[in-house]
């Protein structure tokens, strides 16, 4: 199966993984291949891809999606039908940009903006990264006009956090506890009774008095907006579980990253959420099979002479080790996943870092299996 | 990396996928090997560190009690609870521990607790800070001469480092202000932190190392204590033997002396790739960077981790 097949009738792929597998590279070159076949097509990125603007001839990738020129794909020898458009998430602007969306006055928004603690926790508090790409995610879909928009996941250890991202915020911004210092002597009244007071004061003193001050500032500032907030989350979701979007999962036949990956998988499907196929980077090919590759240092030797040979042996040696350990995990992943969605693509020589790289991969991304077979042998062999 | 371990805290930081956790626990085998009584903390939840020492066997699935394990003569591992640590705290904090309890029960201090976007963050360095002390006043109180903490990805990573200083900010006076601001003071105190970063010789994670030194620098003013280069390719050939190579895989009939040749070839132009990438980052972060070699087996069990631990302690 090719990449085009699995995303067939998509609007939407999430990219997902462990850090260190090469998912930025592999967002973009489906996103390319995806392009280059006639879409209108938006690739997000959150890491920092500074060489992923360089390959696209961006000076930078700014926070809204930016064309990449059709000349550059055809001096690479790729012919683009469609278009790509690239951007980088800047998490901070997003979520100021959201605020601005949803404040229901010019004077709430400015209110919210310049509150403390909204600069603090809008800047700095993990999490606002995963929550921030999927708004993204969602206002490209909504006003964007793209075909397919491809979305790089942050390089997150536990793959919940994305999942989780718009269900956490929202609890955060609806939150009962919001309810709580808006109207303390409404709810909080009933939600704890006469314990209430001791509660507040215990807060108080473990927290700072003025914490509770000033979260109450920034929350009834932000009064206006819950409403927003929560119905945004809630599109979000369904967005998330929309027939239309796809999760492909992206790993190396590493151990660590294929039990993730297969996390991640387990997840995808008590979260109802739809999961397209598995891209597997990076994996050594077996050539020697069963047979002891120590073995080649005697059939080398003639032309090479015996020391040389026997290194050569050594580093086949080696080698064979990772290719059979690929092939392990590999195993492993189609005994869970669905196999017939799996793709693998080759350890290349040199890192995918430009467009000749790029396409090299989107060569093999969208290649039938049997291309597939046949490329194995130009690229590695 | 001279006098590492003189400090009392270390973070291991790092882009994902670089083997942060491999380097830590090394580090911390170094470290115990010279009598330090060393914890190895884990904050992303993982318990990789008990698989690689092959503790109480794979995905035994059970919840583990928040409390340190010991995994070698002198190592210990914690693995980061945030709920369990804020409890802990509050115990610590308030005069009797039904009051604790009844707090970290109470559903509106739950309600609390999850309002605050970056409390687990904060909970955590706490936590970290606490172990770092002489005398501990959570937990278990047990003493330890260092504590490693095995930190999540880079942008994740500056997040919790930052996450005393925000928290300082934002309460400006009372407790969590004063206790944020004593973490804040001692993770960017050279004498009794130190951060390591560690990364792989390609483009990507050279790249983000030397944002992530800058981001250190900018926000915190912490300084990279140094940088350790993982999973380098051996150089096996020199260049006239890779032009032999080359003559002979042009000539080569048989497949699988056409593979082997192959592999080697694609080894050797990995390894000076990874050569380049490695004087790069000497050059532009000004660090010495500390080279570990790749490890060729399907999985990292303790006698490999043995030998890291060796080439780390070198470097001490």
């Amino acid at each position: 199966m090719s990449v085009a097949e699995l995303l067939e009738g998509r609007r939407i792929c999430v990219c997902g993984g462990s850090g260190g597998v090469g998912k930025t590279t592999t967002a973009a070159a489906i996103a390319i291949g995806m392009a280059a076949a006639g879409a209108r097509v938006a690739v997000v990125t959150i890491d920092p891809a500074r060489r992923l603007a360089d390959a696209f001839g961006l000076s930078e990738l700014g926070n809204e999606p930016a064309l990449v020129s059709r000349e550059l794909f055809a001096a690479a020898g790729i012919e683009m039908q469609g278009e790509l458009w690239a951007m980088m998430l800047d998490p901070k602007r997003t979520f100021d940009d959201l605020v601005g969306r949803l404040a229901p006055t010019a004077q709430a928004r400015d209110e919210v903006l310049s509150n403390r603690i909204y600069r603090e926790i809008s800047n700095a508090v993990a999490g606002t990264q995963e929550y921030t790409a999927i708004a993204k995610l969602h206002q490209l879909h909504e006003d964007g006009g793209f075909d397919l928009i491809v979305l790089d996941t942050p390089p997150s250890r536990n793959a919940l956090d994305f999942l989780d991202a718009p269900d956490r915020l929202t609890q955060f911004f609806e939150g009962r506890a919001l309810q709580v210092f808006l109207r303390p002597t409404g709810l909080a009244g009933r939600v704890v009774g006469r314990g209430g007071g001791l509660i507040f004061s215990l807060l108080g003193r473990v927290t700072g008095v003025d914490v509770l001050g000033d979260v109450s500032n920034f929350l009834r500032a932000f009064g206006g907006m819950i409403d927003g907030f929560r119905d945004r989350a809630r599109r979000v979701n369904e967005l998330l579980r929309d027939p239309a979007t796809t999760f492909l999962l992206v790993t190396s036949p590493e151990r660590e990253p294929v039990d993730e990956a297969i996390f991640f998988w387990r997840k995808l499907r008590e979260a109802s959420m739809p999961y397209g196929g598995t891209i597997v980077n990076r994996v050594h090919h077996d050539y020697a099979g069963d047979e002891d590759p120590s073995t080649i240092a005697d059939e080398l030797s003639g032309t090479l002479g015996k020391e040389l040979a026997g290194r050569v042996a050594d580093n086949f040696r080696d080698y064979h080790v990772l290719a059979r350990r690929d092939a392990g995990n590999i195993e492993r992943l189609a005994n869970t996943l669905d196999e017939r969605r799996m793709l693998l693509v080759p350890q290349f020589d040199e890192d995918v870092h430009d467009l000749a790289g790029l396409r090299r991969m989107h060569g093999f991304l969208f290649a039938s299996g049997d291309e597939r077979r046949r490329m194995l042998d130009d690229v590695v062999a | 990396m001279h006098g590492l371990l003189s400090k009392r805290l270390i973070f291991v930081c790092g882009k994902g996928g670089v083997g942060k956790s491999t380097v830590a626990a090394a580090l911390g085998l170094a470290a115990a090997r010279r009598a330090k009584r060393t914890i190895l903390v884990e904050v992303a939840r993982q318990e990789r560190m008990a698989q690689a020492f092959a503790e109480g066997g794979e995905g035994s699935g059970a919840k583990r009690r928040f409390a340190p394990r010991e995994l070698a003569a002198g190592l210990y591992t914690l693995s980061m609870d945030p709920e369990e640590a804020l409890h802990e705290y509050l115990a610590d904090q308030l005069p009797f521990r039904r009051l604790a309890d009844g707090l970290a029960s109470s559903r509106m201090f739950q309600y609390f607790a999850a309002a605050v976007p970056g409390m687990p963050e904060l909970v955590t360095m706490g936590k970290v800070w606490d172990l770092a002390q002489l005398q501990p006043r959570t937990g278990s109180r047990e003493r330890y001469d260092l504590v490693i903490v095995d930190a999540p990805a880079t942008g994740h990573g500056v997040g919790l480092l930052r996450t005393p200083k925000t928290f300082a900010n934002i309460a400006r006076v009372g407790p969590v202000a004063h206790q944020s601001r004593m973490i804040h003071t001692f993770i960017t105190d050279p004498v009794r932190t130190g951060v390591l970063a560690v990364t792989q010789a390609e483009e990507m994670p050279v790249s983000e190392t030397l944002a992530l030194q800058g981001e250190l620098r900018g926000q915190l003013g912490i300084e990279l204590d140094s940088v350790i280069v993982n999973a380098l390719y051996p150089r096996r050939f020199d260049e006239r033997e890779a032009e032999q190579l080359r003559h002979a895989f042009a000539d080569a009939r048989q497949p699988r002396a056409h593979a082997a040749l192959r592999a080697a070839l694609s080894e050797h132009v990995r390894a000076a790739r990874q050569r380049d990438f490695v004087a790069l980052l000497r050059e532009r972060s000004g660090l010495d960077a500390v080279e570990l070699p790749y490890v060729f087996e399907a999985q990292l069990e303790l006698p490999a981790l043995s030998g890291l631990a060796d080439l780390v302690e070198q470097a001490l």
